[in-house]
């Protein structure tokens, strides 16, 4: 039962055919066998998990109508908030917190009668791409134990890539969802920035992050995006405005006379062979679907990853000032107030996230300010326009995900330039706030690891890209007779 | 200038207040002429005639209604801090001398 899609789980819970507490005790029962391997959760709550499976049950049993995905368990990413339970963002300093309050994504989880099993493992405050730069340790990818799972939400995509959980919420500001769905052979989806609220998702970059859907098969994910998404007048940047109808574009999945534009400058040099190779078969799979493909333009992307490190890092050091060593959080060393704070961010805070916060100082200071952060907001302009001006010839635009497949743990520790190149292709998507999609487009050919194939579509436009991703998909999966993941190797204990 | 001293990055360490050690501003200085010459590019497009985007929402002044709603109790609010006192933040010496 843990290998089939949340969909069909759904139908055997509503069909009474399993109950929500046996499908959550075969996740738990899976995340102790496999996870000393994966380390893909930081928190794992068994009892709340099963309390809220029983919960689901009981209503169940006495006939009240329930949400489609209710009884379904999930794995949560640990940059959320979850009223009672352990949330660190993977950093030191948030070390033993327990928040008192639910974030709405959290909340809205728990309305659909959506099982958290746990929380999962991330790069320090979501900042990476590999999960390396968690406190706690690396994630392992299920595909090869030796490879990152991408980042930073590598424990969210391993946790679903290595059936200890269907469904996972992960976070998007440069790429946190959708490379991390690539190198692990599964879905990822960036919504609209203002799609779904960000109250209680501890905030790295205000004006990229956005929460979202992980699972394994398009339709699951759109089930879970309607889910989560909506107005929330907690958010001051909640879109308020109807959700787009993702569900019913997933079960449509028809192409034939939509325009498909590829994007010029997100491929060649820096693209590893084979994943280009699985990126071009797909296109050649739309083309025979009807769709139309055309090329398109966007020569300010150039700048885009430029512009991504100046804005989030200034972002992140005003946002990360809250961690003071006053309300929350540990608290190191003597002295006055200031003494404290700065003893507590040194040993609070790992490399990654010294170095984001001083180049974010520097990007803001006076003097400084128009040179770096001025300019690349201007960029942010220069990239909508890129946008606007190919969204006008094309319904949706691809690319693929990654330029790469999963690289080795440890490989680009040391090369902080090398680890931002990984988010080439992802992060124009966060500066323009528009929607983008990850899903598998096969295996590459150098070394049979999962290459991801990319969907963006304008803001509020999110059914596109569920739209386009279930043709593909449907396409994809008759090509290989079987789903993507029954080639990934057993795990121990393997049934 | 895509290059920072060592005194420069202690400057803003200080700023940040992150107690650096040395060994971690030696490597930061490194580092940041190779991340610094990296993302100084967005000035070769960035003329005087694009406009500055600094979100990518069209909102203003977003408010609710002024109506009391549920919020956290004392406890709750107090329940992450590292040290409390009469239902209140215990926080080290802020201002001038003992």
């Amino acid at each position: 039962m843990i290998r089939k899609s949340a969909s069909e789980m759904a139908a055997a819970l509503a069909a009474k055919e399993i109950s929500s507490v046996d499908l959550t005790k075969a996740h738990l029962e899976r995340i102790k066998e496999v996870d000393s391997q994966v380390h893909a959760f930081l928190h794992v709550d068994s009892e709340g998990a099963l309390s809220q499976a029983k919960a689901v049950d009981d209503a169940r049993a006495k006939g009240e109508k329930l949400a489609p995905l209710a009884g379904v368990p999930i794995a949560l990413k640990d940059v959320f908030t979850q009223k009672g339970i352990p949330t660190t963002c993977g950093s030191k300093i948030l070390e033993g917190w327990r928040p008192p309050y639910d974030a709405t994504v959290t909340a809205n989880l728990k309305s659909n009668g959506i099982v958290i099993l746990g929380k999962t493992n991330m790069d320090e405050f979501a900042m990476g791409s590999s999960t390396e730069n968690s406190a706690y340790g690396p994630t392992h990818n299920p595909w090869d134990l030796t490879r990152i799972p991408g980042g930073s939400g590598g424990g969210s995509s391993a946790s679903i890539s290595a059936f200890e959980a269907p469904l996972a919420i992960g976070t998007d500001t440069g790429g946190s969802i959708r490379q991390p769905a690539a190198v692990t052979g599964t879905v990822g989806v960036k919504p609209t920035y203002g799609g779904v609220s960000r109250y209680g998702l501890v905030a790295f970059s205000s004006s990229l992050d956005q929460g979202g859907p992980c699972a394994r098969t398009v339709l699951d994910a759109a089930l879970l995006h309607e889910a989560i998404a909506g107005h929330d007048p907690k958010d001051s940047t909640s879109i308020n405005a109807p959700v787009p109808q993702v569900v019913a574009a997933a079960k449509r999945g028809d192409v034939k006379g939509l325009k498909i534009g590829i994007i010029k400058e997100l491929q060649g040099d820096g693209y590893q062979k084979g994943v280009l190779n699985r990126f071009n078969e797909a296109i050649d799979l739309l083309a025979g679907l009807g769709a139309e493909i055309v090329e398109v333009s966007c020569p300010s992307f150039e700048y885009a990853l430029a512009a991504y490190y100046l804005i989030a890092p200034s972002e992140c050091s005003s946002n990360l000032a809250r961690f003071d060593a006053m309300r929350y959080g540990i608290r190191v060393g003597e002295g006055d107030a200031e003494a404290v704070m700065s003893a507590t961010r040194e040993a609070g805070f790992g490399r990654e996230v010294k170095r984001r916060i001083i180049l974010g100082t520097y990007a803001l200071s006076s003097g400084y300010y128009d040179a770096y952060y001025g300019s690349a907001l201007k960029v942010r302009t220069l990239i909508m326009q890129d946008f606007a001006k190919s969204f006008g010839g094309a319904d949706v635009l691809v690319s693929p995900t990654a330029p790469t497949t999963a690289f080795k743990i440890g490989e680009k520790a040391n090369d902080p330039l090398a680890m931002y190149l990984n988010d080439i292709a992802t992060i124009p998507v966060n500066l323009a706030g528009i929607c983008g999609m990850s899903l598998p487009s096969g295996l590459a050919d150098e070394d049979n690891l999962p290459a991801g194939f990319q969907i963006m579509a304008p803001a509020m436009q999110d059914q596109r890209l569920y739209n386009v991703g279930a043709a593909l998909e449907a396409a994809l999966l008759s090509k290989w007779g079987a789903p993507l993941l029954d080639k990934a190797p057993a795990l121990g204990g393997a049934k | 200038m895509s290059s920072l001293s060592r005194a420069e990055v202690a400057k803003l360490a200080k700023l940040a207040r992150i107690q650096m050690t040395d060994a971690e501003l030696d490597a930061l200085s490194n580092e940041f002429e190779v991340i610094l010459g990296a993302v100084a590019r967005v000035q070769e497009v960035a003329k005087s005639d694009v406009q500055p985007t600094s979100h990518p929402l069209p909102v203003n002044n977003v408010s609710r209604p002024d109506d009391v709603i549920p919020s956290l109790t004392p406890e709750e609010a107090l329940s992450g801090a590292p040290a409390q006192e009469e239902q209140r933040f215990r926080v080290p010496q802020i201002l001038g001398e003992a």
